[in-house]
């Protein structure tokens, strides 16, 4: 029994895998409609989500399972006290597959080792999100047409953001990617990130506090949220929450096929003006979320759909 | 100075100078009734000045937790008077429940009765990771 905690549990040719079922299953929906037929999927979310609950669970349902919820901890045992370990046994004996989102950082890995089915991390912490990278990756090779060669800004929040840190390690992978990391110093991506996933495989970087000057050279930008629930210090965060407003104004230097990307939700990084530019793909990624889950719902079922 | 020569016990040898009293803590030699001995800045032809605890007790230590304070110390096991056995230890692959996550974003912050396990992610500078959260040790 396989499950995905982190974006580097999956190889390649995993992540290869999943991408092609995904650009299958939107050339050809019928063939997935029973794919999951009688199959349980739980979500069980203790910190805010819309995106990614949402995503998993219309993924299920258009694989024809069904859906157990458990949105806010509030509402669920964890407010009496229960353990994420209990909560993963509990909710195993109900459900086929289970994705958690949880503020602390490593409790979808503790799910993991306590589930008797299929756990799927949909977000701990500012520690990973893999189901968001694969999302990315799968917009990457959409409107891309691949992964090679090419050099990719990442924007904003680099400091506590899951997504980067996951999409800098997936991406690392490939051949002759470069990066240019844009972000004020104190948001800066940590050094292990650099040291043991950069420097080490010889990753060309940049690192700048100035957006406009990186863009011209970049196939693509991926812009994210200074995210307030990351600081412990109201301050700090209202002193940087504006430092990246991307405006049409400053797109005027950017390539014509640049690709601007965002997990979402965005608060005002991208302004609402930019989003009818043909190079906004951050509504197309988030759709390219439910195809890519349920590529993974299918594999980590072993519901095989043939291509 | 001189310390007896003990006839059975266990003799942790060549700790760097200044880690002894550390060591003996989070081996809980500072909480026990056996009869030990810490020697500090021993005249060392290898080390310059090295410490050494002496117990005077055939116990079992906690080889990981030596290994990963003092990763040259080595670990003799004394019966009657003679060394019976000589230990030479290295970092650790694991860790569990030596050092706690200082994450407070950590799952292991909120649910206490979770075991705080390190992995050894750098055998050359002896970095340890915690398998939750994947901070540093």
């Amino acid at each position: 029994m396989k499950s995905l905690i982190d974006i580097l549990d999956l190889s390649v040719e995993e992540i290869d895998s999943l991408i092609k079922t995904s650009e299958d299953s939107i050339g050809n929906p019928g063939d997935y409609a029973d794919a999951c037929r009688r199959k349980k999927l739980a979500t069980l979310f203790f910190e805010p989500s819309t995106r990614t609950r949402l995503s998993f669970e219309a993924a299920m349902y258009e694989l024809g399972g069904n859906v157990l919820s458990v949105a806010g901890g509030g509402t669920s045992s964890a407010a009496k006290g229960e353990s994420v370990a209990d909560t993963a046994k509990v909710v195993s004996c109900y459900a086929d597959i289970i994705a958690i989102r949880h503020p602390k950082e490593g409790a979808a890995y503790v799910a993991a080792q306590n589930a008797t089915v299929p756990v799927i991390n949909a977000g701990d912490g500012g520690h990973c999100h893999p189901t968001q990278t694969l999302a990315d990756l799968l917009t990457i090779k959409r409107e891309k047409g691949g992964f090679s060669g090419l050099t990719v800004g990442v924007c904003g929040d680099l400091k506590f953001g899951r997504t980067v840190h996951s999409l800098i390690n997936a991406l690392s992978r490939y051949d002759g990617m470069k990066f240019v990391l844009i972000s004020p110093e104190e948001l800066k991506v940590p050094s292990y990130v650099k040291n043991e996933t950069l420097k080490k495989k010889g990753i060309p970087y940049e690192q700048t506090t100035d957006m406009s000057d990186a863009l011209p050279e970049l196939d693509i930008l991926y812009m994210t949220r200074i995210q307030k629930e990351r600081f412990f210090n109201e301050e700090d965060y209202l002193r940087l929450k504006d430092t990246y407003i991307l405006t049409p104004d400053k797109l005027r230097n950017a390539r014509h096929d640049l690709c601007i990307m965002h997990p979402l939700p965005r608060v005002n990084e991208i302004s609402v003006a930019v989003d009818s530019d043909p190079r906004a793909c951050y509504f197309r990624q988030a759709l390219n979320g439910k195809y890519i889950r349920m590529a993974l719902i299918l594999m980590l079922l072993e519901r095989a759909v043939k291509i | 100075m001189n310390i007896d020569s003990i006839r059975n016990g266990v003799v942790i040898d060549h700790i760097k100078a200044g880690s002894g009293m550390r060591l003996c803590r989070l081996l809980g030699l500072d909480d026990t009734e056996l009869t030990v001995a810490i020697i500090r800045n021993v005249t060392s032809a290898k080390m310059g000045r090295k410490d050494i605890i002496k117990i005077d007790s055939v116990t079992s230590v906690n080889l990981d937790l030596i290994g990963y304070v003092d990763p040259g110390a080595t670990v003799n096991i004394i019966r009657n008077g003679q060394v019976s056995e000589k230990l030479s230890l290295d970092f650790p692959e694991k860790l569990v429940n030596v050092i706690k996550c200082k994450n407070p974003r950590c799952i292991t912050s909120c649910e206490q009765e979770l075991p705080h396990i390190f992995r050894l992610t750098d055998r050359k500078s002896g970095e340890y990771r915690c398998i939750y959260c994947e901070t540093k040790a």
